[in-house]
């Protein structure tokens, strides 16, 4: 699952980012925020209008994500859902 | 002090308290603001040590990696690695880490490490970590990290003492590491483990406000009520203080003039400078609540939420939500809203800013405002509760908006590059405004008006007073003097261009100094009007003056024309030099222009045939 598809109050954990195309800026830049392997985030909430951008809680920080974005994250299935 | 100056530069994330803690140590006082991206250009200062030994003081925009990502990062990057174009490389990094968002903080400590330069590292906010509950064992992160680890407190008097007594001493330059950027990862988690206990992830009411704040309806309707109330209140709360104001310097003007003879003198005093610079001095208070509602906003940590909610509807116009708090601060003045863009990562997105700032009405033009909605728009409560010229002046502001929304999604349909924006924006934790803190920054923004107005208005007034009233009229002359100045005649051949309008010809030759500074145009009509008439005109009487004087055809079109005119010199050399090209300054300057022309013509024309 990825992370813009989880939904708003829930945890998961974190299993890569995805490159799109090559040498991604967002991607990176991403992973430098701590969207990392076996990281928790959880979705705080949505933007009201097309539910956009999504509010992304991680580690202590919480960063408002575009969905395309936050498509980039790819999540753990065991702690999807959670 | 043999030693030559220690050079010390602050990095870190952004909205770690850099600058807080810079204008601690060399007592600036340099924008600390609650937002990541306050720091945009790096700022030089200096302090003594306790052994007598000066430090030169670098303050650098905030960054979350080495790996820049905008052009504030960038200068970050350059002055770290040691690139930067007549920079050397800093002898030491102060590193500053939130203490309350180690997490990611500690990840660009670890990257800072790498650098081959010694490090101490400044964990700063450590009231509010305490606050919260979190404790962190020093000694255990010092020892993990092998890099000096002071507590700091940047908004408190004596809270970066211990900062300043351990620079003071020799810093080792840290172990060399060559972890790989996973890696890092992995070692803040270690550290965190080894070093910090935290009873929660967040803070407990950033939760709770963020619950109302953030959310889709009472989120959205919060934001509007929030706008809605700072210009009602820059309209009826100022009224009062604004009297007063004119009151004072209408005795000023009567009592100085009553004591002059007769003569050129006389006549610059009265019309120029009361007539003149009073008209302008008038609106100190409504540019201070302005400035009030903006200076809290912007500690309270509300603004990323503000744009949190309108990016989507921003992204559709073809901005994005970092363009929120640049076009903000342009209310107040475009030139720091324009500096402000270079927190965007996107260079699209950020010409985008750059081009419509001057579109967001600025305080200068609240002058013209204010006088044109005072003298034509009655006083009237709408609705029972909404001040009529209060509406107004709102709708004038979302005019303005309105048209950069547009402008924007223009220049979005005419790009061909349609990759994807980036937006990725941190909220950070709410925080109350400190009463002091707002008062020093009420001060200097009074401060500076009150010196633009001593300075450059002042200058251009008198400049158009003598311009107003050489060369003196023929022997025998009928007409006001004015007529037969430069002015006058300036004023006659720029009315051929400006008729079609509906603007006479004291506005066409007030318009000419208002390109330097916008209010001038409210000073230069007080002294044009002066001059022409028969009987003795002070700065109080201008609106009355006007409000017979022009049909309010002529006044809408006015309004108008301020919404879009590019008549601001300085925000065009500011566009030059943020996007670096003159190109950019003719399109800005063009359509600007082009649409004010079309717009006040359009008004002018209809109010017309409307008015009959
Ligand atoms: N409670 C508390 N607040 C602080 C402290 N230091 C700074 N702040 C607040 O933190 C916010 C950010 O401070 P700045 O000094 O602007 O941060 P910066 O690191 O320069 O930020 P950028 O220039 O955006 O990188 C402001 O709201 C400050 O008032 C501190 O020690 N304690
Ligand atoms: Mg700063």
């Amino acid at each position: 699952m990825r992370l813009s598809e989880l939904l708003p109050g829930n945890t998961a954990v974190v299993r890569e980012v995805e490159d799109v195309g090559s040498a991604d800026p967002i991607a990176r830049r991403l992973r430098d925020l701590g969207f990392v392997a076996g990281e928790p985030v959880r979705l705080v909430t949505r933007g009201p209008v097309g539910g956009d951008p999504l509010l992304v809680q991680i580690g202590f920080t919480r960063f408002a994500l575009r969905r395309s974005e936050a498509a980039r994250v790819w999540l753990q299935s065991d702690g999807a859902g959670a | 002090m043999s030693t030559e100056a220690l050079r010390i530069a602050l990095v870190g994330n952004p909205n770690c308290g850099k600058t807080a803690l810079f204008n601690l140590l060399t007592g600036s006082r340099q924008k600390v603001a609650n937002y990541a991206g306050v720091t945009v250009e790096r700022k030089q200062g200096r302090y003594t040590a306790p052994s007598g030994r000066v430090v030169d003081l670098l303050d650098l925009p905030g960054a979350y990696s080495l790996d820049a990502a905008s052009p504030d990062e960038a200068i970050t990057r350059d002055v770290c690695l040691g690139i930067a174009a007549g920079e050397t490389r800093p002898d030491l990094l102060v590193c500053v880490a939130d203490a309350t968002n180690l997490r990611l903080h500690l990840r660009f400590v670890l990257e800072v490490r790498r650098l081959g330069l010694p490090v101490v590292l400044a964990l700063n906010m450590m009231d509010a970590a305490s606050r919260r509950g979190i404790r962190i064992d020093i000694a255990a992160l010092e020892r993990e990290l092998g890099i000096p680890v002071i507590e700091t407190v940047a908004v408190r008097r004596a809270g970066a003492k211990a900062l300043v007594e351990r620079l003071d001493l020799a810093v080792p330059l840290p172990a060399m590491t060559s972890a790989s950027d996973a890696d890092l990862h992995a070692e803040v988690r270690q550290l965190l483990r080894a070093a910090v206990s935290m009873p929660s992830r967040t803070a407990a009411t950033d939760d709770a406000i963020d619950r109302v704040a953030l959310h889709p309806v009472w989120g959205l309707i919060l934001l509007a009520g929030l706008m809605f109330l700072i210009f009602q209140s820059v309209f009826s709360w100022a009224g009062p203080l604004m009297e007063g104001i004119e009151g004072g310097i209408k005795l000023l003007g009567e009592w100085s003039v009553a004591t002059l003879p007769d003569g050129p003198l006389r006549s610059l005093l009265n019309d120029g400078v009361f007539a003149g610079i009073g008209g302008v001095l008038v609106f100190l208070p409504q540019i201070l609540i302005l400035f009030l509602f903006i200076l809290a906003l912007e500690e309270s940590g509300y603004l990323p939420r503000a744009a949190f909610l309108l990016d989507r509807l921003m992204f559709k116009a073809g901005l994005s939500g970092r363009s929120f708090i640049p076009l903000l601060s342009s209310f107040a003045c475009a030139i720091p809203g324009i500096m402000a863009t270079r927190s965007i990562q996107d260079p699209r997105d950020r010409l985008t800013t750059i081009m419509v700032a001057p579109l967001m009405t600025c305080s200068a033009r609240l002058p013209v405002y204010t006088l044109l909605i005072g003298a034509f728009i009655p006083q009237r409560t709408v609705a029972g509760l909404f001040n009529l010229q209060g509406i107004v002046l709102f709708a004038l502001y979302v005019a303005g908006i309105a048209s950069a929304l547009g402008v924007a999604f223009v220049m979005k349909r005419l790009r061909r590059d349609r990759s994807e924006h980036a937006l990725m924006l941190e909220l950070p934790s709410y925080r109350w405004p400190h009463p002091r803190d707002l008062a020093i920054g009420l001060w200097e923004r009074g401060w500076i008006f009150i010196r633009r107005v001593g300075g450059i208005i002042l200058a251009l007034t008198i400049l158009l007073w003598f311009l107003s009233s050489y060369p003196a009229p023929p022997e025998g002359a009928t007409g006001p003097a004015i007529d037969y100045s430069l002015a006058g005649r300036i004023g006659r051949w720029l009315e051929v261009v400006f008729a079609p309008i509906g603007f006479n010809w004291q506005i066409s030759i007030a318009l000419v100094p208002g390109l330097a500074a916008r209010e001038v145009a409210v000073s230069a009509l007080g002294t044009v009007y002066a001059l022409s008439g028969s009987d003795e005109t002070v700065a109080a009487a201008l609106g009355p003056l006007i409000a017979v004087e022009w049909p309010l055809a002529t006044a809408l079109s006015l309004l108008v024309w301020f919404i879009f005119a590019p008549q601001c010199l300085s925000t065009l050399a500011v566009i030059r030099r943020e996007t670096n090209s003159w190109r950019n300054v003719w399109i800005a300057a063009g359509y600007l222009f082009g649409l004010a022309y079309v717009a006040s013509f359009i008004t002018f024309q209809i109010t017309r045939v409307l008015s009959g």
